[in-house]
């Protein structure tokens, strides 16, 4: 195994310090069990690595230069050192200035946590994957150059351009799914580390990855919608949208925008509307046949729930948490509810819960609560023998783990679906994994990273999705719903599966709760999940 | 020179108490952060079980919200006697860490054992005569020597993990393997104590009645009767001034680290109190140098938070 002996050797070398070999990860369970026939992660280019800083591992996300002078390495550093130094004032953090001091501190590296991270297990426990590595660098680099204190007590590390470059990379080999705090006997929570050292990468270096910045936060708070889309082409699409969903369920379907006074403003992840407009479709035929009172809402950044500054900076995160209220708050809606997005659930009901004040601090609550109470209403009739095929749930990271919302989800599969096709991923809920797309990663596809992701990162939830449907005629004649109810996740997943061949190879098909939930309408003209078509 | 000993016991005492309340104000004063809570949250009440919230509930805001502290203390209180969260985590490291705290916990029981019969004797001078005296004196015994054997026993394996485990060799300094030995040495030369000279513990209370009575009498006996108790109270205050200077401080940070963050989810209601405290971290200034902020230590959170956007 190609992988950093110790922490010292982080700081040397000029080539990547740990590669990632199919004959050092554990096989999967059947029918892909057989190691010889997977993939090994293809190299990255000649080009890319000419022009890149590729100095940590077998892929690159930052794309950092190359430094070419001595002045360009002490920019690095320099530009690192003061980033930290404002990470420890409370006026530049104070958003995490405590867990993060808390983990500094009180962190006793007895590695306990380490066993409960995908990550490092799925590389065969390669060291630089730790979840205490990357945190364990950082707060030596703290100790000796920001608080000079002793390297006796605190240890020793140096701090050079390429130090710098390959903490910031590895801060995007973490999902920040926080399994690893959950661990924790003291609580410390070395995944909010990974995300400051990105948020330190951004917020003061100007480093970030093209795919949440560029193309993500800003795009959404300057067209309106990270996946591009302004406000006349989101309107197009989703007239599209009820125009399918009214011939695909029989069902006349209207999706309301800009309703004033509204009771509910629902807010989808974009991406949804682009690759799983059943996923929209599905949320206004459940709506109004349940008759709520709902609206979409047209203004910028508010048909779009995702927020990647949760990801990366607090900044951004602000910026656009505003954005949602404010659209909100226009249209004097009662409340707001997320759409099938883990993140945008997190960011907006949770952590925006320290930013929004006043006029623009308007209750904010999961789709999945609405959609229980729909589900045991009676108001729509439904018939769990349409959805008569092996269902496994996966749980979200931000719904579970991070907000706490586990048994509405599962209440309204009970009513959905036939007891006996329902089976839990081992193990699941608040302990569950992540799907690997986490913290951003299933958006990003750049370099070779997209092989890195479904190789490394999505490994341990495809096992436990393997795990969940052992017994089962591993056939695509036979097919498996894996139901995620997270935009991200469900990415991640589709990736996986396509990665793996597992449609092809085991039958294994991915989608929401909403569809699963539309399918067994009694109302809707039966097929509506349509397995052929997927595929 | 006899009063060596008191004069340490006296200074460490202050020490430890003063660092820890300098921890302890230094955590509560910490700046409001963005919740970071972590599920399962132990004063959920019946949702704790599977880690559940309120959020699993429509309109939760317009409800009332179950707060259990009997959810926390069935958390804590398993938490902190038997490392709960290491056992079911690492159990390797468990087999080990447990019986350090526990002793630990122990050698404290007896601490404050001592320090309650010497305050009863005190107020009540015939009370530690009879059958509370010797049930006192006896479970000091119980408690301080198995305390002294486990906690001896703990920092030992700690120690050979630590210097035979590659992972944590590397990631060891040089203080953590100090701050090992300092525990076993202590503990050792507390057990030489009881188990040369001091078998009853008798001249160890004596010790500790009289700092707690203010009475500072010379330790009767000579050569290792007096040296090794000596020597053990001294050892054993320097270690109590020395934890809370360190990472070993923990038993503060802990409590912080569960109840202002992994439980705290506190939701800030429109109009609450919360709000008024949010509002004034966001009108601090910010000097993130970055592109896209441009903070220059004049502009807000407020003012970056707002500021339109261009392409």
């Amino acid at each position: 195994m190609k992988a950093p002996r110790s922490i010292k050797d982080f700081s040397k070398g000029d080539g990547p310090i740990a590669h990632v070999a199919v004959e050092d990860q554990i096989p999967l369970p059947p029918p892909f069990d057989k190691i010889e026939e997977e993939k090994e992660i293809p190299p990255l280019r000649e080009q890319t690595r000419e022009n890149y800083a590729c100095i940590l591992d077998d892929t690159v996300l930052v794309n950092v230069p190359r430094p070419k002078t001595k002045e360009e390495e002490e920019a690095l550093v320099n530009g690192f050192l003061s980033g930290l130094r404002k990470l420890f004032t409370p006026e530049n953090n104070w958003t995490f200035l405590q867990p993060l001091m808390m983990t500094m501190e009180h962190c006793a590296k007895c590695q306990t946590c380490n066993e409960s991270c995908h990550i490092y297990e799925e590389t065969g426990r390669n060291p630089l994957y730790r979840p205490t590595y990357r945190s364990e660098i950082l707060r030596r680099i703290y100790y000796k150059y920001i608080k000079n204190a002793s390297t006796w007590v605190h240890g020793d590390v140096d701090l050079n351009w390429k130090t710098v470059v390959r903490l910031i990379e590895l801060s995007y080999r973490c999902n920040l799914c926080r399994r690893c705090a959950q661990t924790c006997p003291i609580g410390a929570d070395n995944g909010l580390v990974a995300r400051e050292i990105r948020k330190l990468a951004s917020q003061e270096m100007g480093i970030y990855t093209r795919e949440l910045h560029k193309d993500g936060s800003m795009l959404q708070l300057t067209v309106g919608s990270s996946t591009g889309m302004n406000q006349l082409v989101v309107k197009d699409n989703v007239e599209f949208i009820e125009e399918d969903t009214t011939d695909l369920t029989g069902i006349e379907t209207k999706i309301p925008w800009d309703k004033k006074g509204a009771e509910i403003l629902l807010i989808h992840n974009a991406g949804e509307i682009l690759a799983w407009p059943e996923n929209v479709g599905s949320f206004a035929v459940l709506f109004n046949a349940a008759g709520l009172d709902w609206t979409l809402s047209s203004d910028l950044a508010a048909y779009d729930g995702i927020n990647y500054g949760v990801f990366y900076d607090d900044v951004q995160f602000a910026r656009t948490a505003i954005r949602h209220a404010e659209a909100a708050r226009k249209l004097g809606v009662k409340k707001i509810v997320l759409g099938e997005c883990g993140h945008a659930h997190k960011a907006l009901t949770v952590i925006a819960d320290k930013v929004l004040t006043g006029d623009l601090n308007i209750p904010r609550e999961s789709c999945m609560p609405i959609l229980r109470d729909i589900a045991k209403s009676g108001k729509i009739a439904f018939d769990k023998t349409r959805n008569d095929f092996p269902v496994t749930l996966h749980d979200p990271c931000n719904l579970t783990r991070l907000m706490g919302v586990i048994a509405p989800q599962r209440e309204v599969l009970k009513e959905i679906v036939p007891k006996h096709r329902f089976r839990e991923m081992t193990p699941h809920g608040c302990h569950n994994y992540c799907c690997g797309g986490g913290s951003g990663f299933a958006i990003m596809s750049g370099n070779n990273f997209a092989e890195f992701r479904h190789h490394v990162f999505g490994r341990r939830k495809f096992r436990q999705i393997l795990e969940a449907f052992q017994g089962e005629p591993m056939d695509k004649e036979h097919p498996k719903y894996v139901c995620a109810p997270c935009s991200n996740c469900k990415g991640q997943i589709r990736d996986i599966i396509k990665y793996y061949d597992a449609w092809e190879k085991a039958g294994i098909f991915y989608g929401g709760l909403v569809e699963l939930m539309v399918n067994a309408m009694v109302d809707v003209k039966p097929g509506y999940i349509d397995f052929d078509e997927f595929h | 020179m006899s009063l060596l000993p008191h004069i340490i016991a006296y200074v460490a005492l202050a020490v430890f108490v003063v660092a820890v309340v300098v921890r302890i104000v230094f955590w509560s004063r910490m700046p409001l952060h963005v919740r970071w809570e972590l599920y399962p949250v132990a004063h959920e009440g019946k949702r704790a079980r599977y880690g559940g919230s309120y959020l699993e509930e429509v309109d939760w805001w317009k409800k009332p919200r179950e707060v259990s502290v009997a959810g926390e203390l069935r958390v804590m209180v398993p938490e902190i006697l038997f490392l709960v969260a290491l056992k079911e985590n690492n159990k390797k490291l468990w087999v080990r860490s447990f019986p350090f705290h526990f002793g630990l916990y122990l050698v404290i029981g007896a601490t404050v054992l001592m320090m309650g019969g010497g305050v009863l004797q005190a107020v009540l001078p015939g009370a530690m005569g009879g059958g509370l005296g010797r049930t006192i004196q006896v479970a000091t015994v119980a408690c301080g020597a198995s305390g002294l054997c486990l906690g001896l026993l703990g920092a030992a394996g700690l120690l050979h993990r630590r210097l035979t485990d590659p992972v944590l060799q590397d990631f060891s300094s040089p203080a953590d393997i100090f701050n090992l030995v300092f525990f076993m040495v202590t503990f050792g030369v507390a057990l030489l104590t009881f188990l040369v000279v001091d078998l009853d513990f008798s001249r160890v209370t004596a010790f500790v009645h009289g700092l707690v009575t203010f009475q500072f009498d010379a330790m009767e006996g000579r050569g290792l009767e007096v040296f090794l108790p000596a020597v053990s109270v001294v050892l054993m205050g320097l270690l109590v001034a020395y934890i809370p200077l360190t990472h070993m401080s923990h038993f503060v940070g802990k409590y912080f680290a569960y109840h202002a963050i992994r439980w705290n989810d506190e939701p800030n209601l429109r109009g609450g109190d919360q709000e008024k405290e949010i509002q004034k971290v966001l009108g601090q200034p910010i000097d993130w140098s970055a592109d896209h902020i441009e903070g220059d230590g004049k502009k807000t959170w407020v003012d970056v938070a707002t500021e339109e956007m261009s392409k």
